[in-house]
């Protein structure tokens, strides 16, 4: 066993013979957290009674749903054989939407620790971001944690992780993030089995942006790992992207709270404070260079952010609008994926059009700005992005089902996803079943292990934004898993389905759909407002339609009475206030038309049954 | 459990009235209601503050309730004088409950004596008492009519036997007649109460009941939709699923079918729950409600109005015995309307009434009001031809949906 290390390595003048930049891959609720907050204990940058549960998931957010949005990176000393070495732990965020965070958090390391739940086995992210890694040639070194739970299976999934990698299952450790058990173990294994960085400290300084965060009293944070040169303070830095330039006012290493150093050198990791105020000035991926002897060459890998998932975000209520507007405002400091443009609808007034990495993206921004700036919003069905060239060869981009163009259209082309599911292999006729309902196209399937199998598939990716995740997991009793990266797109028979309340259109329920399944979405649609829309004074038609064909209908009849018969002898007050009460939910309807939606029905409307289900939770 | 009291402002111990409740208190009527909170079973649909006569004793006993009445007529005397309202007769005065004929015809008389004692009674009031069918007789009518009572309103409710039994009543239907007629003998007014929409009530059940009831002539029916109320029994043998629920199609069915019998026998609606057989003879302590007249309330749980000044007394009998015994005011609370909402009550009130609401008035309530009218004509709320001569008068159609015409009248 090694003991916590006497001299720390110290940042700026650190050989890097004596790094090791590594991250933990591993799926969300498969112990990260807590084996990163072990090891923090155990290296000693945190003392045992400072201990927060999971130190490095900032966000109540992250901690509450037990995932890791945004990474850090913490700078750990550790002694093996008398000698000190600087430890770079880069967090990971854990989820399909970050795809392009998590590769660059991974090229800034030599190494990964693979960890896996020995009582769950690996899941499809968790074998997305390996395959990720492999190709980054990083070392991987497999883990399986939890081994203290009675469920464990280390030998079933030691044997599957070596499958996966190559190599031996005794190699795989077994450690408990919980008990500690194993922990020191795996920081020597680190220390001995993962290559050193490399790099030229006299070639023009050069380092890789893999993390930046809005801080209100820092302002944006940046974490770079150095590949050549060395940064300084006060020095002029450029970002390579967009030639930007400024000032370095701070450098330094988090170990775990922020430490000013002299500078970062080759192999090192820490952060960067500019004082700008919006993270898109330092883009993950991008290279910072020295303004003054600027390299020529920036490092390979950077691209933007590209949204892929499009949902309206309202107010409930249209006096929020300013502070919808202001909160999309401070989220897009620290969210450099978010992208939004103001929108209104006729049916729910008010509101931004806002572009997300996925689902999960779309979530927790939402539950962001619900939760911290207290607000209440509507969000419509989330959409891809369409490409639809018009019969006079004009291309129009739709986001939004109501800016489908009315014109001839010539061709739609959707967005297209390759998915990799896994599951055990008893759920694979389900899952078959499930893709090919969606217009997927097997790709291929492999097994894992013995009963444990991998199944690729292309699909729309429009067919797996709604409720595809939900039903998948309700499909495979919970043990499937999905990842899916964007591969291209495809021309397909796409329609819009607009539906109708009292001849008027509803915007916010327009749908774009295959034209196979329109008829079903008309259906469901119409069926769901009849219960969801009270009776109104007069009948209220509910039809869908695609153009001017009706393909399904629907009538919520009149309300015949609305009177109360007695005046509770002479107590006037109880009638006023009951007034004053169906007043105050008139003013929380909204109008379509002539006909009193109330918000709810909307929210209901919107919601899949799968997630209400989920919200109960 | 009975229903809660609204919330106010807290009531003056002293009961006296601000300076608001005076103006204009000359050219509006006066009247009294009693409450008799007790009854020999308590209904399960009912909410109103009544008592068994089991559960109640001291001050607030059916013995000692008469005395207790008059203990608040000569306070509610008081008050009104030193709050400097003018001298005014009574015009209407109204016992209801609870079921005041539980108490001895002799206790009735006592407290209307005090209260024909202390305002005197104008020319031709209109003096009722609700009743059931159970608890009169012939002489107990004659002691009412000779202590000045004009009217009396009997709780037939149903003439069919399995409805009332949902309902809790214990008369038996044939009893009905008997009663009219006693009464009529008595030289009394008479009125039918009716309930319809009753779970189990078929179309076919309420239509007998309106034919039965109008085949003993009265001079005027009231026909309530059963509510039900939260923490009655029927509520929870709703929830329980022992008796179905209530349809609100079932009573607009039962509604358009009671205006058209009623009126085919001669009756006219007067107020959307209420129809006399001449104007003359609609309830005018009913109407002063709705118009927003004056009226003192004896009893506990009583509310009372006057001059846009609303109280009500605390609920309980011996809690209230106990405030009148130590001359405190019965009052639990009370508010004073300001303009606004004066404004908004009369529409809420008025808009019920076949005398409608005077349109050139809904000018106060800004544009939404006016315009609401073309509206309300073009869905067949408002009668078109009242509507031209500058009136608001609900059709029937209108009458079922009256409290959705107020939302759409008044300004958000």
């Amino acid at each position: 066993m090694s003991p916590m290390a006497r001299t720390a390595p110290v940042p700026a003048a650190t050989d890097p013979a004596l790094i090791r930049n590594f991250c933990i891959i591993a799926h969300i609720d498969h112990g990260k957290s807590t084996l990163a907050d072990r090891m923090l204990q155990y290296t000693g940058v945190v003392q045992s009674r400072d201990m927060k549960a999971q130190y490095l998931d900032r966000m109540d957010i992250e901690r509450e749903r037990g995932i890791t949005i945004k990474s850090q990176a913490v700078r750990m000393p550790w002694e093996l054989d008398g000698t000190s070495f600087a430890l770079n732990m880069i967090d990971t965020p854990g989820h399909v939407d970050f795809t392009y965070e998590v590769s660059r958090s991974l090229a800034a390391c030599e190494g990964a620790v693979l960890l896996v739940d020995a009582a769950q086995g690996i899941e499809a992210q968790t074998l997305a971001n390996l395959y990720l890694a492999m190709e980054n040639n990083l070392t991987i070194i497999p883990v399986l944690n939890k081994i203290d739970l009675p469920a464990a299976q280390p030998e079933k999934y030691a044997a599957e992780l070596a499958s996966l990698i190559g190599g031996d299952p005794d190699d795989v450790l077994r450690v408990s993030g919980k008990t500690g058990m194993g922990v020191e173990v795996l920081l020597d294994k680190i220390v001995r089995d993962l290559p050193a960085p490399t790099g030229d400290p006299d070639a023009p300084a050069r380092a890789m942006i893999f993390d930046s965060v809005y801080d209100t009293y820092r302002g944006v944070v940046t974490y770079v790992r150095v590949v050549d040169g060395m940064l300084h303070p006060r020095e002029r830095i450029q970002m390579m992207s967009t030639r930007a330039t400024h000032e370095l006012l701070e450098i330094g290493v988090s170990s775990p709270e922020p430490t000013p150093s002299k500078g970062l050198g080759v192999g090192e990791v820490g952060y960067l404070i500019t004082g700008v105020k919006d993270v898109r000035l330092s883009k993950v991926g991008d290279t910072v260079t020295n303004l003054a002897k600027p390299a020529t060459e920036s490092l390979p890998g950077y691209a933007d952010a590209k949204p892929m998932v499009f949902s309206g975000l309202y107010p409930l209520d249209g006096t929020d609008y300013p502070v919808l507007r202001d909160a999309l405002e401070k989220l897009m400091l620290n969210d450099a994926a978010l992208v939004y443009e103001p929108e209104t609808s006729a049916a729910l007034g008010f509101g931004f059009r806002v572009g997300f990495l996925g689902l999960l993206h779309l979530e927790i921004t939402r539950e962001r700005l619900e939760r911290e700036y207290k607000l209440d919003l509507i969000s419509t069905a989330p959409n891809v992005e369409y490409e639809v060239t018009l019969e006079d060869t004009k291309v129009v981009h739709v986001t939004n089902p109501s800016e489908y163009p009315t014109g001839k259209v010539a061709e739609v082309r959707e967005p297209m996803v390759s998915a990799t599911i896994l599951a055990p292999n008893e759920f694979v006729g389900a899952i078959m079943e499930l893709c090919q309902s969606r217009r997927g196209v097997m790709g291929g399937m492999d097994y894992l292990s013995e009963d444990r199998v991998e199944i690729r598939y292309r699909l729309p990716l429009a067919e797996i934004v709604f409720d595809f995740f939900d039903i998948l997991k309700s499909k495979t009793r919970g043990y499937g898993s999905l990842d899916w990266k964007a591969d291209g797109d495809q021309v397909a028979d796409l329609v819009k389905v607009d539906i109708m309340l009292q001849g008027e259109q509803v915007d916010a329920f327009s749908a774009i759909t295959h034209r196979d399944k329109a008829y079903a979405y008309g259906v469901m649609m119409t069926g769901k407002l009849r219960e969801l829309i009270p009776r109104q004074q007069f009948e209220v038609p509910i039809q869908a339609a695609i153009g001017s064909r009706i393909i399904a209908r629907e009538s919520i009849r009149a309300i015949r009475k609305d009177v109360l018969a007695k005046c509770y002898g002479g107590d006037i007050t109880r009638k006023r206030k009951l007034l004053e009460k169906q007043k105050e939910g008139k003013k929380r309807m909204k109008m379509v038309g002539r006909v009193e939606v109330p918000q709810e029905a909307f929210i209901a409307a919107l919601t899949t049954e799968e997630s209400k289900d989920k919200a109960k939770k | 459990m009975p229903s809660a009291l609204p919330l106010g402002d807290p009531a003056p111990p002293d009961g006296l009235l601000p300076g608001q409740a005076l103006e204009g208190a000359a050219d509006r009527a006066f009247g009294l209601y009693v409450h008799i909170p007790f009854c020999a079973v308590r209904c399960g649909y009912c909410d109103f503050n009544t008592y068994t006569a089991t559960e109640l004793g001291g001050g607030a006993s059916q013995d000692a309730y008469a005395g207790t009445a008059v203990a608040e007529v000569d306070f509610a005397g008081r008050v009104l004088r030193a709050s400097g309202l003018p001298e005014r007769r009574l015009s209407t005065v109204f016992f209801g409950g609870g079921t005041p004929t539980l108490l001895p015809a002799g206790d009735l008389a006592r407290i209307l004596a005090a209260a024909i004692d202390t305002w005197g009674l104008e020319p031709g009031a209109e003096v009722t008492t609700e009743a059931n069918p159970d608890s009169v007789t012939p002489e107990s009518l004659q002691v009412l009519a000779d202590a000045g009572f004009t009217r009396v309103s009997f709780g037939m409710q149903s003439a069919v036997p399995h409805v009332l039994k949902v309902l809790d009543r214990t008369h038996t239907p044939s009893r009905v007649p008997q009663v009219v007629e006693w009464a009529r003998d008595a030289g009394l007014a008479v009125s039918l109460d009716l309930i319809y929409g009753t779970p189990g009530e078929s179309l076919e059940d309420w239509r007998y009941s309106l034919e039965t009831a109008l085949s003993y002539g009265p001079d005027h029916i009231s026909a309530y939709a059963l509510i039900v109320e939260d923490g009655t029994k029927l509520a929870a043998q709703i929830r329980r699923g022992e008796v179905p629920g209530i349809d609100d199609d079932d009573h607009a069915a039962k509604y358009e079918l009671a205006d058209e019998l009623i009126t085919a026998a001669g009756l006219g609606w007067y107020e959307v729950s209420n129809w006399a057989r001449t104007p003359e003879q609609a309830c005018r302590h009913n109407l002063a409600y709705w118009r927003g007249d004056d009226w003192w309330g004896i009893g506990p749980g009583a509310h009372s109005h006057v001059g846009g000044v609303r109280w009500w007394n605390v609920k309980h009998p011996t809690a209230y015995a106990a405030r009148l015994g130590s001359h405190v005011s019965p009052a639990a609370g009370r508010e004073t309307l300001d303009a606004e909402t004066r404004n908004v009550e009369r529409v809420m009130l008025e808009a019920r009434l076949v005398t409608g609401l005077a349109i050139p008035s809904l000018g106060g309530l800004g544009d939404t009001g006016r315009h609401a009218v073309a509206g309300l004509i073009a869905d067949g709320l408002v009668d078109p031809g009242e509507a031209f001569k500058g009136r608001l008068v609900l059709t029937l159609k209108g009458r079922l949906l009256a409290d959705a015409v107020v939302r759409r009248i008044l300004p958000d």
